[in-house]
């Protein structure tokens, strides 16, 4: 079985899943039985200054959207930051890290955007021994509203501010969580950096109304009537969060920030997803939420085949290697060609890919009279999409043309050249809009 | 409890009123709405779907399922209604293994179609438990057709040439509507008076008036029809019931399999319905299958299916061949009755081996001996009293694809036309594009 330690900013655990700041991890009960599940590391829900806890509301604070056979696949929180005590809080937490002193154990943090606040907490917290601290700039519900969370993480100048203090106050390893309900993740990671912070995680929730009561007229969840947006999260926040993580990755401003990914892993392959990407670790919720902690289990085995099929022996090879091939559409090769191919043994007769081809993409599949389809080369652009609509996994792939083939689209000769938009003739700011794709 | 499955002879009241009302209850039992959502989710929502084209009343199979799964099982009972009046009847008894679910995707993926005839009953039996009628009639054209036979065929034709705003009058020969739905199918097929209720249900739309004990034939003739009535639709079904053609075969106790069924289909108290201790079923459709079933169900303890050709020719799917096998019936396949044995009652039937020599049908030397004290002939029905004038095809009143036959005024569909397998849903296609036909000839003459 492959080495799946982890070390990520210093902060060593058994493997690289951490269950994220969130309900799993409100309370010493919860932890306790994630870290005799498997995990390998926690970061405490969000803890708020000391004083009354904050209230959550009465009714419903989840909602969901679902795939096939009612598979969660979003889901939608108004909960805010612990609701427990301070004091209690950081009690549990220093028991369970001395009970468990191999596994990881961050603290999230919130309070008020002001310096005493922020320099009033961390000392306590850093007593209990814990690993770490998670700065929440993320939640975009509730606390929002109360200038703390997303406000702050919408805000570059506050994050890299309330950073700093951080780091200037304490010996413990600080994270930043920025919020991704921002138009460019890439400013308040940089914000962090310039701070002084170890690590950023991302992403937390995305605003979001997940469905509305359609007899009461009513946002869901419904609280007496009324809805507010919450913060979206799940398998269905998977590829922004992957986008978001990559762009920081990408960043030559943040390239050496480490990352701590969030969003939707559900599985060891989104995991590994999430670190080829450049995350060096991976924080779970809703799955655990869904299925319970025993999920991780799933996510060890899975990882560690991978690894030990490919010779990989520890995780931090994974970590950015897809980093590289991230690139800015016009960086692709427009000389590449790909044909859709269906396989026919495998092949059910369903007919949705020719459905979706011929009434909403490029006529390119045809249907006959005994319910064969077939893609007629000269019309198919490699689009994907019956690939995506076809149930049967691993029946239509994309096959690259060979260079020196015929595209019968085109009728032109596939280029063994690498050509993009860049230098294509069609730029109008093409930089070398004389030369021809084909030569 | 007077008897037991032991008791010799033809005996009712073999079972106890519980085990009578288990093996009589619903065959495949209704879907609650997490089963019906769990079910509905396996649609792949199939373009130019496969099970559209296997259905013979050609319902939007893929439409009325995402009705279901997306939480609007009314909106997929009007799917189906548009096409097939009957759809809850067809959901229960369509032999679905050969028609929409054989042709699934699903099944050609993994063995397990999508459970389609199931959800067609969770759609049908939602609409129908609000007692509300789907459809309304046009304005009345003043225009009377008259349909013979109030079985599925004929409701369905009534049905529409209703909605089109003709009168109909039907006219059937037994006391009750519902022709084979009421009478001739297996009572665990459709429990709690469901073919009359149907027809009730249907009869909502309005300008429907149905005659009872009015066969055609003496008092009532094709010929007053058509002068009475702008059209005429003859939905008479097969009558007939075909001979064994076997030496004792008049000997008391045996019986044809259709009478047996529709006597226990009537009766108030299934314990009432006598059955042999050994039953012998002779043929291989629907109906010797319905029969050998349901005698095993009322308490006979051998029951024997006897059919004279091989497996794979057996009128019966192979669902309905399981089903009896699993009921404990035996199935013995290639052997023909030879001869009815017994002094006044049968008490034996004696046997023979068949085989095929180049498609013709002939005995061999090996014969064997069944014991039975009842004995039900399901060789097949054909057609009986058919009026006089109009050609015959095949045993069949011949029709042309609009369902109309040699008397450009007579129409006739279901099991008595020719074309059609003999199916519910088919006799309701049939009735439907027949009552179509009849409303564009009667909307041209103005």
């Amino acid at each position: 079985m492959a080495d799946l330690t982890s070390n990520f900013i210093g902060i060593k655990s058994p493997n690289p899943f951490w269950l994220a700041s969130a309900p799993p991890t409100d309370k010493e009960y919860n932890v306790r039985r994630a870290f005799e599940a498997g995990w390998g590391g926690v970061v405490w829900k969000t803890l708020g200054e000391d004083g009354p806890p904050v209230v959550n509301v009465n009714g419903p604070r989840y909602g969901a959207i679902f795939g096939g056979d009612r598979r969660l696949i979003g889901l939608n929180n108004i909960e805010l930051i612990t609701d427990r005590p301070l004091q209690q809080n950081l009690r549990e937490i220093k028991a369970v890290k001395r009970d468990y002193p191999d596994r990881a154990v961050v603290v999230s943090l919130m309070v008020p955007c002001e310096e005493e606040a922020w320099k009033t907490i961390l000392p306590v917290v850093e007593e209990t021994g814990a690993d770490g601290i998670e700065l929440n700039f993320g939640c975009p519900h509730g606390m929002a509203e109360r200038g703390m969370g997303s406000a702050v993480g919408q805000v570059p100048e506050y994050i890299e501010m309330v950073t700093r203090w951080c780091k200037q106050t304490t010996r413990m390893p600080v994270i930043v969580q920025p919020t991704p309900n921002i138009t460019d993740i890439r400013k308040p990671a940089e914000a962090a950096h310039r701070g002084g912070a170890d690590a950023v995680s991302l992403i937390n929730t995305i605003n979001s109304i997940v469905s509305v009561d359609l007899d009461n007229f009513a946002p869901e969840p419904t609280i007496d009537g009324w809805g507010a947006h919450g913060g979206y999260c799940g398998p269905a926040v998977k590829p922004i969060a992957l986008n978001m993580v990559a762009e920081i990755a990408r960043n030559p401003e943040t390239a050496n920030l480490p990352i701590s990914g969030i969003g939707g892993v559900t599985t060891w392959r989104d995991a590994a997803e999430f670190m080829a990407l450049g995350a060096g670790n991976v924080q779970v919720c809703t799955a655990a939420m869904t299925y319970g902690f025993k999920v991780v289990q799933e996510m060890i085995s899975g990882l560690s085949e991978y690894m030990d099929e490919r010779g990989i022996t520890s995780t931090a090879e994974i970590v950015g290697r897809a980093v590289p091939n991230v690139k800015d559409w016009q960086d692709l090769n427009l000389n590449y060609i790909a044909k859709a191919k269906i396989d026919q043994d495998k092949c059910i007769a369903c007919g949705r890919c020719f459905a979706a081809c011929e009434d909403t993409s490029h006529q390119a599949i045809t249907m006959s009279d005994d319910r064969v389809f077939e893609v007629q080369n000269d019309e198919c652009v490699a689009c994907n999409l019956c690939v995506n609509v076809c149930p049967v996994e691993g029946c239509i792939t994309m096959e690259a043309q060979a260079p020196g083939t015929i595209d019968e689209r085109t009728g032109k000769v596939v280029s063994d050249k690498y050509e993009n938009w860049t230098t294509h003739p069609n730029n109008p700011s093409g930089k070398m809009c004389n030369v021809m794709p084909d030569g | 409890m007077p008897n037991d499955m032991l008791a010799p002879g033809i005996q009712g009241g073999r079972l106890s009123p519980d085990a009578y009302a288990r093996n009589f209850s619903d065959l495949h039992p209704p879907m609650d709405d997490h089963e019906a959502l769990v079910a509905a989710d396996r649609c792949y929502f199939c373009h130019d779907a496969p099970c559209m084209d296997a259905c013979p009343t050609t319902i939007d199979i893929p439409l009325f399922i995402r009705e279901i799964s997306t939480g609007v099982p009314t909106a997929a009972a009007k799917t189906i209604f548009a096409q097939n009046i009957m759809g809850g009847m067809c959901a229960r008894v369509c032999p679905t293994e050969t028609l929409c679910e054989e042709v699934c995707v699903r099944e050609t993926a993994e063995h397990e179609p999508v459970q389609i005839g199931r959800l067609q009953r969770y759609a049908t039996d939602a609409l129908m438990a609000t007692g509300e009628h789907p459809f309304s009639r046009a304005a009345d054209t003043g225009k009377r057709v008259a349909v013979v036979g109030a079985g599925p065929a004929g409701m369905s034709a009534a049905h529409r040439l209703a909605m089109h705003g003709h009168s109909v009058t039907v006219f059937d020969a037994r006391p009750k509507p519902g022709g084979l739905n009421e009478y001739g199918i297996a009572a665990y097929k459709a429990p709690d008076g469901f073919a009359q209720a149907e027809v009730d249900w249907l009869m909502k739309i309005g300008g429907i008036e149905v005659k009872h004990d009015s066969p055609i034939g003496a008092d009532m003739t094709l010929e007053s029809l058509k002068a009475e009535f702008d059209a005429v639709f003859l939905a008479i079904g097969l009558r007939g019931v075909n001979a064994l053609r076997a030496e004792g075969e008049n000997l008391q106790n045996v019986e044809d399999a259709v009478d047996f069924i529709a006597r226990l289909r009537q009766a108030e108290d299934l314990a009432s319905v006598p059955v042999g201790r050994n039953v012998i079923v002779i043929g291989g459709g629907m109906t010797a299958v319905d029969a050998a079933v349901q005698s095993k169900l009322l308490g006979a303890e051998h029951v024997t299916m006897v059919y004279r050709r091989e497996k794979a020719c057996m009128g019966a799917s192979e669902f309905e061949q399981e089903l009896a096998t699993s009921k404990g019936v035996q199935i013995i396949y290639a052997a023909a009755p030879v001869k009815v044995l017994g002094d006044t009652a049968v008490e034996a039937v004696e046997f023979a081996y068949t085989r095929d020599n180049n498609g013709t049908l002939e005995l061999t030397e090996e014969t064997f001996i069944l014991p039975a004290d009842q004995l039900f002939k399901a060789i097949g029905q054909r057609l009986d009293g058919a009026p006089d004038g109009l050609e015959i095809e095949g045993g069949k009143i011949r029709v042309n694809d609009s369902g109309q036959t040699s008397d450009p005024k007579v129409w006739a569909g279901g099991d008595c036309a020719t074309g059609g397998d003999d199916l519910t849903v088919t006799a309701v296609a049939e009735g439907r594009d027949a009552a179509e036909d009849i409303n564009a000839k009667l909307s041209a003459e103005g």
